[in-house]
């Protein structure tokens, strides 16, 4: 609750009809002015609709390629949000600017994280560059299999990625076995006749025989863990939401955004029916009505998919009120993020979604229990839910059966850099890294080096191929499957500045909330750029730097409240570790240094 | 459910609205009624803008409709209340379309006003000087009383009327017998017993009469029947209406004693100033707050110079007078007064202390205060009383009327970073102070070929002055607003009217009529 003191700038007639649209489209605006003498406004119709604010800086946005003080006045009047706020939030994302281009044309996002870094990202940007089309550095984008990845972000016309054009191709295509990859490829995931003619919505069926607690405990006994990298047993997670009353909600993270992951999206674009039935059957289950699918901005085709898919299913009555015939009502919306990592971590996401910064909160109170608006909510990622489906329909134990008995079930593994052919592969949990490896076709060249679990993961050496890729098998080898991200790179990649990339990958992408990751992350750049280009710095000597970043580690995993300072080091430490960054710099610390140089 | 009628509290209660917007946090649905759509509207659900001095038309048409839906609390009424009867007789004539072609409100907008007020499980009307800085001020109140009688909105928890106060200690300044007609604990003057009682204790006779009010003082300065005026803590020569008149008149005065913290411009009209301890930072005592809380002051500075302590410079006077008080305490003070007072008997010194602070009435030492007042309203027996009575009242609008000379209506009020005449904080700079204006409507503005920031002409009845225009669309057509708090600048109060309130003895600083012209192009440079 606070004044809202709008300034004198005001929006042109496009940005006022870019924002009117949005609210049309749902809520209406927390401001109605009857007149002169009578306005309705005030703290309930403004909570109400808080959370449209990211789609009406996402249409700001695109309708003049920048959020503009006019536009952020026009925005915060309507919404009843403090310009401030409202500023703070579209400082936020990678995606916003508020600043004028000074152009009118489309924005060419380039990839610069690892897969596209060593393929050739720096000369991508030369020559857009070269050619004065406007261009923008961006974190990693998801289309790690098809480097130097692009996403353009329209100007007055819908964002979209050219390669999404040519039709998808699945490496596994035609493989028999597979669960959770099965349709693509077969299916079509625009229509949802094609859907349930392969199967589609039996388990929802399912689902209904077994009742919402019946659902749940074969979700228990199926073992099924979160996929998204955090690894919590989903069966709980359900449980416990199951468990409160009041409004409750299903939330979908498709925030996919740790470095060199991709498998949701492929989900997204080429099942959308699938996570969508999943969903409903999570809402069934815990008692939810409300479902939210969170989805990256840079998944354009994916969005388009997923609302498509949701349309289909509402028309046909899978969503909406009495679903099926049923007494049971569940709907979804899709949200879209706008380029901010941290989104992914489950709180923040919530906050983003609620129309404030994407910080995340402190936990306890968990989800279950303090979710989305403060009400309860089962937040699963996109994979996970995909599980759902066969574990509804055959039960918990025979999904259980899949895999090792820590590690049920199949499992997406993302394979890029250095292998014959990146993409997305399946395997029940228990093949190894070499396993997964083969799979793709082999490692191109010498193996130097695998990231494993993306940049919040850790770098291990080739000789680890024969690690089983398993929860408990990745945490015996000190390392996580993470998002199950399996990066390669050869003997030929230059890996300092991979490894520099990731330290800047986490000081760009630290919400700045907690001192010690924001701090931490800037401090652990410096180092890495002072230690792989030898410049000395204030730092000193190779030892004191080292030494230096076990420090900022300790502090930024004891003291910072989310996981991305608790993993900020853990990649750049292992790399270290194993030789990748060959330290250069100065043996004399820094005060000699400048004597010499004075 | 919270009615801020005429208050615009984000500003002049800041440290009260902190209070009410936990309440909008939790849910609480709040209307405005005030001309301006001012700060405090913002955070209201249904900013209500109704024409200056139309309240009781409004809260008229309010209980007319609660009572034609049937919405009133008959029980409440018949057992708690009198003339129920002949106030549904005076509210019929107040149907929502009359209400609404005085006000300028829809009427739907009324009527939900009506329906959310009488039919929330607790509600409160909050208001302070745009109901009360009127000609008719006192039956303005009275139609804010009549709803809370029609619905029960009384003497509950959470239910209420709330008058807010200006100051930290307006409260206790009543509390101590301030008043033309009361003595301490508002025991009648009039009241032989209660005269005896305090003759007893001070020695001395009381005058049986009551004394005379502010406003009146000004008439008898007038009529040179006052000639001698001390003045504690107050300004008069920059805060009464008409401030040019009040001016000669204090200057004419054969005596003039002003006690205050600073050289007020009516302390540079003073024969004799006594320069006095600041309240909360250099004097012990007691303040009492809107809530009817008494609550200790402790001394953080020493007073700086010459300057001493109100209690030490009233006793001083007094015994330089003839009389023999001594050197008395706070503590001693406080304590004659529980004596005499009983709403404040239990309020002993050590529990203030220990209890941080307590509410009135608290009639003995194991009285846990009074957290809100008319409880014996939901009492059997009425606690032996008769029953509270409605009010008939009638609308009357502004005394002075637009004419085509004045055709505008100009308010006043405050800004939040500024007090009052600005004695207290005008030598602090504040980074939103925009200083003094005369604020138009976009409508008013352009009719009048006025630009934001330039220098016009404003003229009352009684008087013109020179300040910058500010274009506020917060404001409707035909509304002007301007704060007082520069009187340095510009003497706002020479344009107010000084038609008062008989009853109450407040003044209609809320509505005076005027015109505002552009500048010629010579008084333009002399700005």
């Amino acid at each position: 609750m606070a004044d809202i003191f709008i300034g004198s700038d005001v929006a042109t007639d496009a940005e006022q009809v870019a924002v009117d649209a949005v609210l049309a489209a749902s809520l209406g605006p927390a401001l109605i002015v009857e007149g002169e003498r009578l306005v309705r406004g005030g703290g309930s119709r403004r909570n109400e609709r808080r959370h449209l604010l990211l789609p009406v800086l996402h249409a700001l946005q695109n309708q003049i390629g920048w959020i503009s003080p006019g536009g952020l006045n026009y925005a915060s009047e309507q919404l009843q949000v403090p310009p401030a706020e409202a500023y703070g939030v579209a400082t936020f994302y990678e995606m916003f600017r508020v600043d004028d281009p000074g152009h009118d044309q489309d924005v060419v996002h380039v990839c610069v994280d690892a897969a596209c870094q060593i393929a050739g990202s720096e000369e991508r940007i030369a020559e857009l560059r070269a050619a004065g089309t406007p261009y923008h550095a961006s974190p990693c984008l998801g289309q790690c299999e098809r480097p130097v990845a692009q996403f353009i972000q329209g100007r007055a016309r819908p964002d979209r990625v050219e390669a999404d054009a040519e039709p998808y191709v699945l490496p596994q295509a035609g493989q028999s076995g597979l669960r959770l990859l099965k349709r693509i490829g077969r299916v079509d995931p625009t229509s949802l006749e094609s859907y349930v003619a392969a199967g589609g919505y039996t388990a929802l069926t399912s689902a209904f025989q077994r009742g919402p607690a019946g659902v749940v405990e074969e979700v228990v006994a199926s073992g099924l863990m979160g996929r998204g990298g955090a690894a919590f047993p989903t069966g709980i997670k359900w449980r416990g939401v199951a468990a409160e009353t009041g409004q409750k909600h299903i939330v979908v993270n498709a925030d996919e955004s740790e470095p060199g992951t991709f498998k949701d999206r492929t989900l997204l674009e080429n099942d959308p029916f699938a996570l969508i039935e999943a969903a409903t059957i999570a809402g069934y289950a815990t008692g939810a009505t409300k479902g939210w699918i969170y989805i990256r901005g840079e998944y354009p085709l994916a969005t388009a998919r997923l609302e498509n898919a949701i349309a289909e299913v509402r028309t046909a009555g899978f969503l909406g009120d009495g679903i099926a015939r049923s007494s049971f009502s569940f709907d979804i919306e899709v949200r879209r993020g706008a380029g901010a990592y941290i989104c992914g971590e489950e709180t923040a996401l919530f906050n983003s979604l609620e129309g404030f910064r994407g910080e995340p909160r402190q936990k306890p109170p968990f989800p279950t229990t303090n979710g989305l608006f403060d009400q309860p909510t089962a937040i699963n990622n996109p994979e996970t839910l995909v599980n759902v489906l066969d574990i509804v329909i055959d039960g918990g134990a025979a999904f259980a059966a899949i895999g090792t008995e820590s590690s049920t079930g199949p499992k997406l593994f993302c394979l890029s850099g250095n292998v014959a052919v990146p993409g997305i592969y399946e395997v029940d949990f228990g093949a190894t890294l070499g396993d997964l490896l083969e799979l793709a076709g082999g490692v191109v060249g010498e193996l130097a080096a695998v990231l494993l679990g993306g940049a919040a993961g850790s770098f291990v050496g080739p000789d680890m191929v024969d690690m089983p890729l398993t929860f408990e098998g990745s945490r015996a080898a000190g390392a996580s499957l993470g998002s199950g991200v399996i990066m390669a790179f050869n003997t030929s990649v230059e890996m300092a500045p991979v490894v520099t990339r990731i330290a800047e990958f986490f000081r760009n992408e630290s919400c700045g909330q907690c001192v010690p990751c924001r701090v931490g992350t800037v401090r652990q750049h410096e180092v890495l750029v002072g230690l792989s280009t030898g410049a000395s710095g204030p730092s000193g000597s190779v030892e004191s730097k080292i030494s230096l970043l076990d420090d900022i580690d300790r502090a930024m995993k004891d003291a910072s409240i989310c996981g991305l300072g608790h993993t900020a080091a853990t990649a750049v430490r292992s790399a270290i570790d194993l030789g990748l960054v060959t330290p250069s710099g100065p043996t004399t610390s820094t005060t000699e240094a400048e004597e010499a140089n004075g | 459910m919270i009615v801020l009628w005429g208050s615009n509290a984000r500003e002049a209660h800041p440290i009260f609205f902190h209070h009410l917007m936990k309440g909008l946090d939790n849910g609480a649905e709040m209307f405005c009624v005030d001309p301006r759509r001012t700060s405090s509207a913002k955070f209201a659900d249904v900013w209500l803008g109704l024409s200056v001095g139309t309240d009781i038309a409004m809260a008229n048409a309010i209980g007319r409709e609660i009572i034609a839906n049937g919405w009133h609390n008959q029980a409440f009424i018949d057992h708690s209340t009198v003339g129920f009867e002949e106030y549904r007789a005076s509210v019929e004539d107040y149907t929502l379309d009359y209400a609404s072609e005085i006000t300028g409100v829809p009427a739907t907008a009324i009527a939900e006003l009506a329906k959310s007020y009488a039919t929330a499980e607790k509600a409160q009307i909050l208001w302070t000087l745009g109901i009360t800085e009127h000609h008719n001020a006192v039956d303005n109140v009275l139609s804010l009383c009549n709803l809370a009688l029609l619905t029960g909105h009384i003497g509950r928890w959470g239910s209420g009327l709330v008058p807010l106060r200006g100051q930290n200690n307006v409260q206790g300044g009543g509390d101590m017998g301030a008043l033309p007609n009361k003595l301490p604990g508002f025991q009648d003057v009039t009241d032989p017993q209660a005269r005896a009682k305090f003759e007893q204790v001070w020695g001395t006779s009381i005058p049986p009469e009551p004394g005379i009010h502010l406003t009146l003082m000004f008439e008898a300065m007038e009529s040179k029947d006052l000639r001698a005026v001390y003045c504690i803590g107050e300004n008069p020569a920059d805060s009464e209406a008409d401030v040019a008149h009040a001016r000669k008149l204090l200057g004419d005065l054969d005596l003039l004693v002003v006690q205050d913290i600073f050289l007020t411009r009516t302390a540079e009209l003073a024969d004799v100033v006594f320069p006095a301890s600041v309240g909360w930072a250099e004097s012990e005592g007691t303040v009492t707050s809107s809530e009817r809380r008494v609550q200790r002051v402790r001394p953080a500075v020493p007073p700086p110079g010459e300057v001493r302590h109100d209690i030490d410079i009233i006793a001083s006077l007094a015994n330089h007078m003839g009389a023999d008080w001594g050197t008395p305490t706070a503590e001693e003070l406080w304590d004659e007064l529980r004596s005499l007072s009983p709403l404040h008997n239990g309020m002993s010194w050590d529990r203030l202390e220990s209890e941080g602070g307590l509410q009135w009435p608290c009639p003995s030492e194991d009285h846990p205060g009074s957290p809100f007042l008319h409880g014996w309203l939901w009492e059997d027996d009425l606690g032996g009383r008769s029953g509270a009575p409605f009010n008939v009242v009638a609308h009357e609008g502004p005394r002075e009327k637009l004419t085509e000379e004045f055709p505008l209506r100009l308010t006043t009020g405050r800004a939040l970073d500024s007090y009052n005449t600005g004695v207290q904080s005008g030598s602090m700079d504040s980074p939103i102070r925009y200083g003094e204006t005369i604020d138009l409507s976009p409508a008013d503005a352009a009719r009048l070929a006025i630009d934001d920031g330039e220098w016009v002409r404003v003229s009352s009845p009684r008087g013109s002055i020179k300040m910058p225009a500010r274009v506020q669309r917060d404001l409707p057509e035909g509304l002007t607003f301007t704060t007082f708090h520069f009187p340095e600048l510009v003497d706002v109060n020479l344009l107010t009217n000084d038609a008062w309130d008989k009853r109450s003895g407040t003044a209609e600083f809320k509505a005076a009529a005027i015109r505002v012209e552009k500048l010629a192009n010579d008084e333009v440079t002399s700005g």
